[in-house]
């Protein structure tokens, strides 16, 4: 599965990383970093990370 | 699987109602009524980025989830009746829909100032149409702007016009902070100190009697554009737009006659139920639940994590029912969340601070830099709120796992 972030949307929220903590994470300096090319078995965590996004900036393709 | 499900109110949480249903396997017909003329878009935007001119307004829709490919849209349509005892909805347009399952997500629309004066150059913010409204007021050259109102929305927009470069900026209330009531009077002061660092003026403790107008227009029946707000010991405020961000009303007419009770939203069960009937439930910002996590007592809780949790829930449990499954749902039990982002800095929070503010504790930071705030009740534990910038707001979010663990509070 991939995963986008339009990082122009991205405002370092963080909930994603709750939702989803092996896909996102917030390196040091508290910016957004993500695994693009996701596991499939992960699928229900980056849907509930994407919904949790508040600027919905995380898309699924395919 | 036949049947129908009626979504009522097609934004955050109906949207969400929708795709919950698919997800919890419902495969009959799903209607959506909403009565705005667009596809749900996110609302906080509106008095943030959408305001400052920092996002379109396409960047606002959400992308529905590819399983809700096949709801059926009834958009710039308005539910005006239900009878649940019938299983019906009557539209604007004069149809009625029968349904099997109904989800309530009328939401909120904001409270107005009944005080008297013209209604030209009031706004509220709540749809697209509003945040564009205000837009086009903020950025004439040269306007002085009144907010009544110091709660989130209110001071977002406060923070928002100074970003715009608007040169006056008042915020009232009769309150005495801004924020208080939910967050209490340390991170009032320190969030009026910011505002007032950063030029928004505030007039505290002082309530609004009414507007003044235009001369030769008439001084009352909405006639004529706004020129300035009275204040209650009757000081006159010069204004040429004025923003009322004085809370919400919840969107519950349509329900009326059913003998629900709709005192404040519509009340729910610990399964998001309503009135007894396992075959309406509602979602969202409208839906008055208890949160078996706190005391139980049910609440509205208008946050933007709301709509999603209480869909995920509320879906189950009508699914559930619809199919006839056996399924004993645990109570619905969210860890509410919420951000503000005012000026360059975040508000977060998780948990309810509100019934903790009794026992504030400064948990790291202090209250004129980065700072994480605890709010306790019987000693426990109960919302952390940050405020400062992004390192301050993920430090809130340590303690995110201990506000999960914790047993739940009893009245
Ligand atoms: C300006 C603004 C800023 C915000 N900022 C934040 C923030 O920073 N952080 C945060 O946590 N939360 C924020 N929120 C709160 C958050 O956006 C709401 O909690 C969320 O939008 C609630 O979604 P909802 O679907 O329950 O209700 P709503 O979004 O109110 O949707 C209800 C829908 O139903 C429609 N409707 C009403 N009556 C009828 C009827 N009879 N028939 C058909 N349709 C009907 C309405 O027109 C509306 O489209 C903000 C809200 C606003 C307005
Ligand atoms: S939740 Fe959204 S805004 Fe926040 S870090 Fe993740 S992608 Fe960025």
């Amino acid at each position: 599965m991939k995963v986008v972030v339009d990082m122009n949307k991205c405002q370092d929220h963080g909930q994603c990383v709750f939702a989803a903590p092996d896909v996102f994470s917030m390196d040091d300096e508290g910016h957004l970093v993500y695994v693009s090319d996701a596991d499939d078995t992960l699928r229900d965590e980056v849907e509930e990370a994407a919904d949790v996004c508040p600027l919905q900036a995380i898309r699924i393709e395919a | 699987m036949t049947g129908r499900i009626v979504v009522a109110g097609a934004s955050m949480g109906g949207l969400r109602a929708a795709e919950q249903l698919r997800a919890a396997g419902w495969s009959g017909a799903i209607t959506m009524v909403g009565d705005e003329p667009h596809m749900p878009y996110n609302r906080p935007p509106l008095s943030k980025e959408v305001l400052a001119g920092k996002a379109p307004f396409e960047s606002l829709a959400f992308t529905p989830k590819a399983a809700a490919a096949d709801v059926e849209w009834r958009l710039g349509t308005r539910a005006v009746a239900a009878r649940l005892a019938e299983r019906t909805v009557t539209l604007d347009d004069g149809s009625t829909l029968p349904y099997d399952g109904l989800v309530i997500a009328t939401g909120m629309r904001p409270r107005r100032l009944g005080c008297p004066g013209p209604l030209t150059g009031r706004h509220t913010v709540r749809t697209l149409a509003d945040a564009q409204g205000l837009r086009d007021a903020l950025t004439r050259p040269g306007v002085r702007v009144v907010v009544v109102g110091a709660g989130f929305i209110g001071c977002e927009v406060a923070a928002t016009a100074v970003g715009l470069g608007v040169r006056e900026v008042t915020v009232v209330d009769p309150l005495p902070l801004p924020m208080v009531g939910p967050l209490g009077e340390q991170l009032g002061r320190a969030l009026l100190k910011r505002h007032e660092e950063r030029r928004v003026r505030f007039v505290l403790g002082t309530g609004v009697a009414g507007f003044e107008g235009d001369p030769g227009a008439p001084p009352s029946g909405g006639g004529g554009r706004v020129t300035g707000v009275v204040l209650s010991d009757g000081t006159v405020l010069p204004a040429d737009v004025v923003v009322e961000s004085v809370g919400s009303v919840a969107n519950v007419e349509w329900l009326e006659g059913n003998g629900l009770d709709l005192s404040d939203g519509v009340l729910t069960d610990g399964q998001l139920r309503v009135g007894g009937r396992p075959e309406v439930v509602a979602v969202g910002d409208v839906a008055r639940f208890p949160n078996a996590r706190y005391d139980g007592v049910p609440r509205r809780v208008e946050h933007w994590s709301i709509p999603t949790d209480t869909a995920k829930h509320a879906a189950k449990a009508l699914v559930a029912h619809l199919t006839g499954a056996q399924a004993e749902l645990a109570p619905f039990a969210p860890l509410p969340t919420f951000w503000s982002d005012q000026h360059e800095f975040r508000l977060q929070s998780f948990g309810a601070p509100v019934l903790g503010k009794d026992d504030v504790r400064i948990l790291d930071g202090d209250l004129d830099g980065d700072v994480l705030v605890g709010y306790h009740a019987g000693g426990l534990l109960v919302g952390v709120v940050a405020l400062g910038g992004q390192a301050a707001a993920m430090g809130a979010a340590r303690y995110r796992a201990q506000l999960l663990k914790q047993p739940a509070l009893t009245a």
